[in-house]
């Protein structure tokens, strides 16, 4: 059976569906400027950062989201502020690793029962709560209008930084404004589908986009129907499969990109 | 060659430079520069590498704040930014998904709020630019796929499209090959006097442009003089601003400055391709 039943009609299957395209539309949207800008690296560090968040929360008894928004802020910041300009490499892979360093801490002195924040790397996209899912989309619709409000300037800042400082821009301000961009989207996508798909999604779907669409807003457009396409896909088919979701949206992340990649080879 | 200038003594200051200091951490990279370049004028910066002319054009297109001294436009009528900027040239991925009319409409509205949507009012000002550089029909053209050259009157369409008072472009022509140099220097002549721009252009060599410019600039160790070529690239002039003995050579039309410190190949004049 093709649709078996509670596909639609179970309830955290609905909350999946709704999560799971709200994230996979702004891992999209803000995946466009990463691979633009060459910042694939930050899209990996950020989420798992984050991650590390949930951890700190648990120990404190706040919210996990709480934790991981505060993290993914942090981290981004953390990156700002001690990279040179444009070249986050060395400052993301030291921030990222003290970040998983204390997430560590926070479980050793929080005897935190692990897997439950564990579960956070690969999401857990079929047991949102409603409330959780209200969350997820304020979060993601708030990164998408911030996102596309600045898009020019963005765009301009990304392809030649010294035109868009001759015309008065702060280019280091708008350096940290994609930074926290990327951390509003890891805020509102690492509940769902987890820090390691948080990546994949930000990363795979932006790229296919960029092979394929000419123009700016083709490839932003594009970027967003391969998101969503690898979510609805691969919920699907781990409701077919029982296998784990993160083993589909990966994969068909990847697949696009392959494809793409190969019939536009000259 | 030109002999003199060809500007109008009635004409109007375009930017004005008084006692200009760019410091880095202790070390000043210029230093007491004073300079006024009449609207409409071509001006060549020149100098060896290492001399401070680009720096001396960042500071112009305000990429770099003054250490100390004022740098006025007093044709632009207290616009916030009114020169155009052209960078020096970097490589865009093939990839890129932008096409040249992307990369000028950066120019015409990049710094608005929002998404650039079509429309034929953008468009016609967009391809009006690239008509003004010679690439009428290379507006749906991938922009990492264009050549050097191509690229660069891109990026000059790019700057046009704003409609600025000045004309900056640092080193437009390194890494071009003759012919496509010689296009970049072609159109960008023409504009200046079509639009009567005022253009300032960093070259390490002045040969290309010597039938085009005014008066050019000529920057060693943060000094600069300005004047015609046959006023500044002369021996006693350029002695005083190298500190030490160069010989300037005049052969077929080319001028070549001997002595230079770095004229392993990147002396002011040497043709180094």
């Amino acid at each position: 059976m093709l649709f078996p039943p509670g596909l639609f009609t179970l309830e955290f299957m609905q909350n999946a569906w709704v999560a799971g395209t709200a994230v996979a539309i702004v891992g999209g949207v803000v995946g466009f400027f990463v691979v633009l800008r060459g910042a694939t690296f930050v899209a990996h560090a950020v989420p798992r950062a984050s991650f590390a968040g949930a951890a700190g929360a648990a120990l404190v008894g706040q919210s996990s989201a709480l934790g991981l928004g505060t993290f993914a802020v942090l981290s981004a910041l953390g990156i700002a502020s001690i990279s040179r300009e444009r070249r986050h490499g060395v400052a993301t892979a030291l921030i990222l690793a003290a970040a998983l360093g204390l997430g560590d801490l926070f479980l050793t002195i929080g005897h935190v029962y692990a897997p439950a924040v564990f579960a956070l790397l690969f999401g857990q996209i079929v047991g949102i709560s409603t409330p959780d899912v209200h969350a997820v989309l304020i979060v993601s619709a708030i990164t998408v209008v911030l996102f596309a409000a600045t898009f020019r300037p963005l765009l301009l800042q990304t392809v030649s930084p010294h035109v868009a400082e001759a015309r008065g821009f702060w280019t280091r301000g708008l350096e940290v404004w994609f930074l926290l961009l990327v951390s509003g989207a890891a805020a509102a996508m690492v509940p769902v589908v987890g820090a390691l798909l948080a990546f994949s999604l930000m990363v795979g779907p932006a790229a296919t986009g960029s092979i394929i669409g000419k123009s700016p807003l083709k490839a932003l457009g594009w970027s967003i129907v391969f998101g969503v396409l690898s979510l609805w896909l691969s919920v699907w088919l781990a409701y077919l499969t029982f296998w784990p979701i993160g083993f589909f949206v990966s994969g068909f992340c990847l697949l696009f990109y392959a494809a793409a990649r190969l019939i536009t080879r000259p | 060659m030109k002999t003199e200038s060809t500007i109008q003594p009635t004409s109007q200051a375009a930017l004005e430079i008084t006692d200009l200091g760019v410091a880095y951490e202790s070390t000043w990279v210029l230093d007491h520069i004073n300079l006024t370049i009449q609207q409409g004028e071509f001006i060549g910066i020149i100098g060896p590498n290492g001399a401070g002319k680009s720096t001396l054009l960042k500071t112009v297109a305000g990429l770099i704040r003054p250490t100390h001294g004022e740098i006025h436009f007093p044709t632009a009528q207290g616009r916030r930014h009114p020169v155009g900027y052209v960078p020096q040239r970097f490589d865009l991925d093939p990839d890129l998904p932008l096409r040249a009319c992307d990369l000028v409409g950066l120019g015409l509205d990049g710094h608005r709020w929002g998404f650039a949507w079509p429309n034929s009012q953008r468009r016609r000002k967009i391809e009006e630019a690239l008509a003004q550089v010679d690439l009428a029909g290379f507006a749906d053209h991938p922009a990492g796929k264009l050549s050097g050259g191509q690229l660069q009157r891109v990026l000059i369409a790019q700057a046009l499209v704003s409609d600025p008072e000045l004309l900056l472009l640092d080193e437009p022509l390194s890494s071009l090959d003759l012919a496509s140099a010689q296009t970049v220097v072609d159109v960008v002549h023409r504009v200046s006097q079509e639009l009567s721009m005022t253009v300032l252009l960093v070259t390490h060599d002045m040969n290309p442009l010597l039938s085009v410019m005014d008066r050019i600039i000529y920057v060693v160790n943060g000094q600069a003089v300005i004047g015609t070529v046959d006023q500044v690239v002369q021996k006693d002039v350029l002695d005083k601003l190298y500190g030490y003995d160069v010989e300037v050579l005049r052969l077929r039309g080319r001028i070549l400055v001997v002595g230079d410190e770095t004229a392993s190949g990147d002396a002011a004049g040497f043709d180094h391709r």
